[in-house]
């Protein structure tokens, strides 16, 4: 279990805003190009990934740079496709695989978490499998209860494996160049909703001041998003947006809400979660992952086995424990919407 | 690159070698595995503790895959891994030391005799039946964009052939021409079911067809005909000629897993004689190329071998409880 370290947690800054803007989904494309350059090792794989450019357009574009040698459409087979990145990462190579939505883990999780994950313990450190598994999750536009999920906390839940989740342009980039560059193998995964695509409802954070220079956003650190003092959202991917939506609003009422951007869930930054709710006493996890038995217990469970007697206020936002409906308003009560947090914030300080 | 179809006699002398030292390395765990489980038989007590499945009985597959693979070549093989790992080349010592759990072995511990990873070797084991096969399509996809011959060899069991995993990497094999040769063992069984209860044709050699490669059945064992059909498949693979699939009717000569009594099992009478070292034996004295003199110092220079593998890994020191968290990660260390 971490402890508290004496120093506090150095949190990288809030990029600067530059001049130039992009959606997530081009800094995405554009961290994995800038490592394709760099390092010949680096290929990209995956159902749809070449001249559709990736079905939620994390490979739009790579095709006709790098052509189809290093950018390959697979059959729908990801058992041997998956597999195939695991091997060619022991020989040396990057692979960036993309699992189409994280919902498919199904039929090819056994390479993932019987064997990306555990090869190099099981080989006591002596084979490291240097892959990225990036696949799209989540829900809110009635793509059903099997293409909606969010599965983080399952994916964590195995160990072996790195788990990002960048909620913005700057991570998504950062992240992912980190993700490239890792010996270690990680999974990367984007929520829908925060691409910035142009035919999904969409949040103006899903587009930002990034970086033209490749640079890498630390894999286990956690952003401070916004700073406040009355109660901590610890939370990640799109809910970031809906999370600072509400402190925005609720700022104007003297509600000082601060906002931590998880960024990475394995390995989690129970420091920077310690931190922030050492310093306001209330937490509210939200997250769109299902409830029980994963993320937003285990943040809970940080908190509280660091500050036992020092949380005024503990609550969660998430997916209670259904499959994702279709229709828009069971939805909708589903996930966590902007209006659950902002109720939770207000129970959280007393209104 | 010149490719030999015919076996000099020293090479039929080689494979038999090797099957004896496969034989006797299988024994000499048999003889560690069960000296200390009693009073009865529990599977986590002893040495060497845990399910343990030998391959006595299947080493001609094993000496006719080795005789064509250079050190550069991967091979992935299954839950039953001595006799390939053994004929690939894989530190005998490390790997004895990693079935007795020692932080010299293999995997210093922590894989295991069904996770015996070799980098040095480019071998790799799995636990899964037919998940191995994936993996080494991407050690053939690194080799052949590297731009290099070398090939990757996937082995699984009868059992395997069922998996869904089975035939996406036959696909997805053929489909990029990658240089795989797929080798079923057909050793009757899948723990207690027989062939005929699990597979809908008689020979999986069938099923090349449908992925448009070829497939070759060997039949009875014989260490000469796995020989000459892995000598094809390899050859195509370097010539860029993409994937074979190649079953072998083998034998396994003992249980499942160490403690199976085979209670289900209505071929044992007959199986001590289709032990393929007896058979071989006798096919090479009658043709005069094995003498007594010969197969005596084949079996003392086994025994010292394996018997000094053993005695390192007993002899290892056992892992460090206080390490149990460490091999997750990488750590940060950057290649
Ligand atoms: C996916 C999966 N299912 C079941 C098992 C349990 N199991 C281990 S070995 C085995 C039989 C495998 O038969 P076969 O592939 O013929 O190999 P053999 O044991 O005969 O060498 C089974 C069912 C497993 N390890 N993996
Ligand atoms: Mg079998």
């Amino acid at each position: 279990m971490n402890t508290l370290s004496s120093t506090q947690t150095q949190l990288p800054l809030e990029p600067e805003a530059g001049r130039r803007r992009l959606s997530t989904s081009k800094a995405i494309v554009e961290a994995i190009a800038q490592q394709m350059h760099t390092d010949e090792k680096v290929f990209v794989m995956g159902e749809d990934v070449g001249a559709y450019g990736g079905i939620f357009s994390s490979t739009t574009g790579l095709l006709d740079e790098f052509g189809p040698e290093r950018v390959i459409d697979t059959p729908i087979s990801e058992t041997a496709f998956i597999g195939l990145g695991i091997g060619a990462a022991v020989e040396g190579m990057r692979p960036v695989v993309e699992l189409m939505f994280a919902d498919f883990f199904g039929v090819c999780m056994d390479q993932i978490y019987n064997h990306m994950a555990k090869i190099h313990f099981e080989s006591g450190g002596n084979v490291r499998v240097p892959m990225v598994l990036m696949t799209a999750t989540g829900g809110g536009y009635s793509d059903g209860a099997q293409h909606s999920q969010c599965l983080w906390g399952t994916f964590a839940h195995l160990p072996g494996m790195k788990v990002v989740v960048p909620s913005n342009p700057y991570d998504a980039k950062g992240l992912m160049t980190a993700a490239i560059r890792s010996d270690d193998p990680v999974v990367y995964m984007f929520h829908k909703g925060i691409m910035g695509l142009g035919w999904m409802k969409k949040n103006p954070r899903s587009i930002g001041a990034v970086p033209t220079d490749a640079y890498e956003v630390p894999i286990g650190k956690a952003r401070v998003a916004r700073e406040g003092s009355d109660v901590s959202i610890v939370t990640l991917s799109l809910s970031v947006h809906h999370s600072l939506d509400v402190a925005e609003k609720l700022a104007g009422e003297g509600i000082d809400v601060e906002v931590i951007d998880l960024r990475t869930v394995a390995p989690l930054d129970r420091e920077a979660i310690i931190a922030s709710v050492s310093k306001t006493g209330r937490l509210i996890v939200v997250d769109e992952d299902y409830q029980s038995f994963g993320l937003s217990g285990e943040v809970i469970a940080t908190a509280a086995e660091a500050l036992p007697g020092g949380l005024k206020h503990v609550s969660r936002v998430a997916v209670p424990d259904v499959p994702i409906p279709y229709a828009r308003d069971l939805e909708y009560a589903v996930l966590p919407t902007p209006a659950r947090i902002e109720a939770a914030v207000r129970q959280a300080v007393g209104q | 690159m010149t490719v030999q179809s015919v076996l000099s006699e020293k090479d039929k002398l080689d494979l038999l070698r090797m099957m004896v030292l496969i034989r006797t390395f299988e024994e000499a765990i048999l003889r560690e595995y069960h000296a200390d489980k009693s009073p009865g038989f529990d599977i986590g007590a002893g040495l060497v503790p845990g399910e343990m499945h030998l391959a006595a009985g299947q080493e001609p597959v094993a000496a006719g895959i080795g005789a064509h693979l250079s050190r550069g070549d991967a091979m992935t093989a299954t839950h039953r891994p001595h006799h390939l790992a053994i004929a690939h080349g894989v530190d005998i010592r490390k790997m004895a030391a990693e079935i007795f759990g020692r932080e010299t072995g293999l995997g210093r511990g922590r894989g295991g005799h069904m996770h015996l990873f070799d980098p040095e070797a480019h071998f790799s084991c799995s636990g899964i039946v037919a998940e191995g096969l994936p993996p080494a399509l991407g050690q053939a996809f690194a080799f052949q964009r590297a731009g290099t011959d070398r090939v990757a060899v996937a082995v699984a069991g009868e059992g395997a052939a069922n998996q869904g995993a089975f035939h996406e990497a036959l696909n997805l094999a053929a489909l990029w021409k990658l240089p795989v040769i797929f080798v079923i063992e057909d050793n009757d069984w899948g723990i207690s079911v027989p062939r005929s209860a699990s597979t809908s044709v008689p020979s999986n050699a069938v099923r090349a067809a449908a992925y448009g490669i070829p497939g070759t059945r060997v039949e009875d064992n014989a260490v000469e005909d796995v020989w000459a059909a892995v000598g094809e498949a390899v050859r195509r693979a370097r010539a860029g000629e993409g994937p074979s699939l190649i079953e072998v009717h083998t034998l396994r000569l003992w249980g499942h897993f160490e403690g199976d009594a085979q209670g289900y099992r209505g071929d044992l009478e007959g199986v001590p004689g289709r032990d393929p070292i007896p058979t071989y034996h006798k096919h090479l004295s009658d043709a005069g190329i094995l003498d007594t003199a010969t197969f005596t110092e084949m079996g003392a220079a086994a025994s010292a071998t394996v018997e000094d593998a053993i005695a390192f890994a007993k002899s290892s020191p056992l892992p460090d409880p206080a390490d149990a968290l460490k091999y997750v990660f990488t750590e940060g260390a950057r290649s």
